[in-house]
């Protein structure tokens, strides 16, 4: 009995039973009184129900609704660049050229849009760093208000070399890194891949990214093939990840409430998952 | 009570961390400052046994190493052999080290009295440490075993103490600094016999310059104690909270409060589009309309602004906020956030441009004169100008053509008189003292001239000025420098 007890224990049940142990000590038994339940168990079962709950159903946070394909093509999301400018890899997502000009597929921008949403809401959700990134000086201010209204992060400026891979040096040790990095647009000033891509690869940071007709998709975790450069297309995303991302967090909130767990339990999520390497 | 002085030898604050036996050359050197005067006392007091061991110790300072010897060890393998007389090396060490006063003696010269309390407190410590190794100094193999252990080149542990950066200080260090200072302050109050709740800066500054009276002319090295905020320079606090979360949304760029602020700026030259366009839509635009009045005032330095951020930005950096911020200040309507601007704007230190015109008095005669002192290298002289009309010029007592024989320091006596025209109306009594002839004159000039402003109008007295007459001449005699035969002039060049 108590043997069981043991192996139930080590296997991380958190159920306490109230179960008499019988000690035979020189011929005397005593039996102990059953062990009052204490509450902590409990609050890191329900924290568990409320971190799985969201994995069981495919679109939990319904981001499918907060766009339509004709909102995408309002937003000029479809129109890509010159036919000399496409990059190989971005063929499958493009529905034809017409006029030299490169069409993007829309139904597969939905799909990869939907999947990127949903992605962004989880990691909202389980109170993950989101960064946003961009290097366009025409969109820089908006892509900051948007990170600053979601209560995330934003880098719109020259991208220093050891910012990710160098972290522990260039902000003190013990700094967290972003657990998603959203490029608005995966290109640099001067047309080449964002340095923040290959950097996130290296440091398995998942990464959506908008992948404009002339940018290498390869390296992004969720691409979303689209237009960067257009600002109806740029507000469009900025207002699609601000809402995903709200969502996300009003429903964490909301589950928390229902299951009377308090507020700061969920943002010791780090500290506990660091924890489990030690 | 936290005097704060300006380290001497700063190194020494990073080489006391170690234990005692991991010694640098380069710190036992300096070490040596406060040892030599702490061992002599040491040794006067124990007497001659000592002597011969201290003239050791300070034998082996060139040879960079730390060694404690008996009384006929020369190395550490003679150190194994067990001697005759082995309690007795390790009992005059022990006297030695135990005699050794636990506070450092107090301090007479200007030199010593520039180390740091960090300093104080860490060669405190490494005296501490001694004691303690000391005490357990019992037998020869230990003492073997500390003069064996001593032994480390220094090579090993020398700290690149440039890479380390600028100094940092924990939150608790500089909450105990500060509460130091709060009870140092009451204990000055108490000293000098004032009330220890109204004791304020001024007060605390005349304190310690009558406790601790120094002729040094450097300013910022004489002795000084001011609330800890205003001598450790302002740093970050830890940037994220338990969870890990970054407080700032832009923590991710590595210069937060610099890009923090350019968003803002930028924020602030949207707005202000915007309402231009809504102004246009209702047809009220004007062109030139409302920009912002600054006065005399300049943009903060760089330096400024990175105190202010609490944090370092380069050249370029800069410019592209100055630029960024002219920008704004082109646009019309701009006037709006003429608060947010005046935040990056000093104002300019105003010269007065108006003279100060003595006062026009009237003696028993009825006659109207005005005073006037005036300065020329090391001559002070004051005037007094009476609007007689006969002339009559009185240096200290003594007529003006017997006190200056040389033409040309009565020519500079009349030139501000004769600049105006009135060479006969006034009647001047002079007095001066200091300085040579020519410098006397000079004063006499100046003073004359501040004198008749009170008896010109504006249009003279901006003549005047023009003239030059109204400048004091700042010009004193440059010291001669070592190394030269007199301020400028350097010693013959030999070639061999």
């Amino acid at each position: 009995m108590a043997v069981r007890a043991l192996t139930r224990g080590l296997l991380g049940f958190r159920y306490s039973r109230a179960a008499t142990v019988a000690s035979p000590c020189g011929g005397h038994h005593y039996v102990t009184a059953p062990s009052a339940k204490p509450p902590q168990p409990q609050a890191g079962d329900v924290t568990e129900k409320i971190l799985n709950q969201p994995l069981e159903k495919a679109d939990f946070f319904r981001v499918a609704e907060l766009f339509s394909l004709k909102d995408l093509f309002d937003a000029r999301v479809h129109l890509g660049h010159k036919k000399g400018c496409r990059h190989r890899l971005m063929e499958p997502y493009l529905y034809g050229c017409r006029l030299d000009h490169d069409i993007i597929n829309l139904d597969q921008t939905m799909e990869h849009l939907q999947l990127a949403l949903n992605f962004t809401a989880h990691i909202a959700y389980r109170g993950g760093i989101i960064l946003f990134v961009s290097r366009r000086r025409q969109f820089g201010h908006l892509v900051e208000t948007t990170a600053k209204d979601c209560g995330e992060y934003a880098h719109t400026r020259y991208w220093q070399g050891g910012l990710l891979t160098n972290a522990n040096i260039q902000y003190g040790p013990g700094v967290r890194l972003p657990d998603l990095i959203i490029f608005l647009s995966t290109l640099n000033n001067v047309f080449q891949q964002h340095v923040g891509i290959r950097d996130a690869a290296k440091m398995n940071i998942p990464t959506v990214g908008v992948v404009d007709s002339n940018c290498n998709p390869s390296l992004v975790t969720y691409p979303v093939p689209g237009n960067d450069d257009t600002p109806a297309a740029v507000e469009l995303y900025c207002r699609l990840f601000k809402m995903t991302i709200n969502r996300a967090k009003d429903r964490r909130k909301q589950m928390e409430l229902i299951h009377d767990v308090p507020s700061s339990s969920w943002k010791t999520d780090f500290n506990e998952a660091t924890k489990n390497f030690h | 009570m936290a005097l704060y002085f300006t380290p001497l030898v700063s190194r020494l604050s990073g080489c006391h961390r170690g234990n005692f036996t991991r010694n640098c050359g380069s710190c036992y050197r300096a070490c040596t400052l406060d040892f030599t005067s702490v061992l002599s006392q040491g040794a006067s007091r124990s007497g001659d046994g000592s002597t011969s061991q201290t003239d050791r110790w300070l034998g082996d300072r060139d040879r960079g190493r730390l060694v404690l010897r008996g009384a006929s060890v020369t190395s550490p393998a003679a150190a194994r052999r067990p001697a005759a007389s082995s309690g007795q090396p390790s009992q005059q060490a022990r006297s030695l080290w135990q005699q050794l006063p636990r506070q450092l003696p107090p301090r007479t010269s200007p030199l010593s009295a520039k180390m740091a309390a960090s300093c104080v407190r860490t060669v405190g410590s490494f005296l501490g440490k001694c004691m303690t190794c000391s005490s357990s100094i019992n037998t020869v193999a230990t003492q073997v075993l500390l003069s064996r252990q001593v032994c480390v080149s220094s090579a090993l542990c020398r700290k690149n103490l440039a890479a380390a950066g600028p100094e940092k200080f924990t939150l608790e260090y500089i909450q105990k600094q500060v509460e130091e200072y709060e009870i140092g302050k009451r204990h000055l109050a108490n000293m000098m016999g004032e009330d220890p709740e109204n004791f304020t800066q001024e007060d605390i500054d005349r304190s310690i310059t009558y406790l601790f009276p120094s002729g040094l002319f450097e300013k910022t090295a004489r002795p000084l104690m001011k609330h800890p905020d205003e001598i450790f320079p302002k740093q970050r606090a830890v940037q994220w909270g338990a969870d890990g979360r970054p407080f700032h949304f832009l923590f991710y760029t590595g210069k937060q409060s610099y890009y923090s602020l350019m968003h803002d700026l930028y924020g602030k030259i949207l707005k202000i589009e915007k309402h231009q366009d809504r102004l246009r839509a209702k047809g009220l635009f004007s062109q030139d309309a409302q920009l912002i009045s600054l006065g005399p005032s300049r943009w903060l330095t760089k330096e400024e602004l990175e105190l202010l951020l609490v944090e370092t930005i380069s050249t370029h950096d800069y410019d592209r906020f100055i630029k960024l911020m002219e920008h704004m200040l082109c646009m019309p309507y701009s006037s709006t956030e003429e608060e947010f601007v005046q935040r990056y704007r000093r104002l300019l230190e105003a010269q007065s441009l108006k003279q100060l015109v003595p006062l026009l008095e009237k003696d028993e005669n009825g006659v109207a004169f005005s005073t006037a002192e005036g300065r020329r290298k090391t001559s002070d002289s004051s005037v007094i100008l009476r609007d007689c009309g006969s002339g009559h010029i009185t240096v200290n007592g003594q007529d003006y053509l017997q006190y200056f024989p040389v033409l040309q320091d009565r020519e500079q006596l009349m030139f501000p008189l004769q600049f105006m025209g009135v060479l006969g109306r006034f009647n001047l009594e002079c007095k001066v003292s200091g300085g040579g002839r020519s410098s006397q004159a000079g004063a006499l000039r100046l003073a004359i001239s501040r004198a008749l402003l009170s008896f010109l109008s504006e249009g003279d007295g901006e003549a005047m000025r023009q003239a030059g007459l109204l400048t004091p001449d700042p010009r004193v005699r440059e010291r001669k420098k070592p190394g030269q035969e007199g301020a400028r002039r350097k010693f013959t060049w030999k070639k061999r």
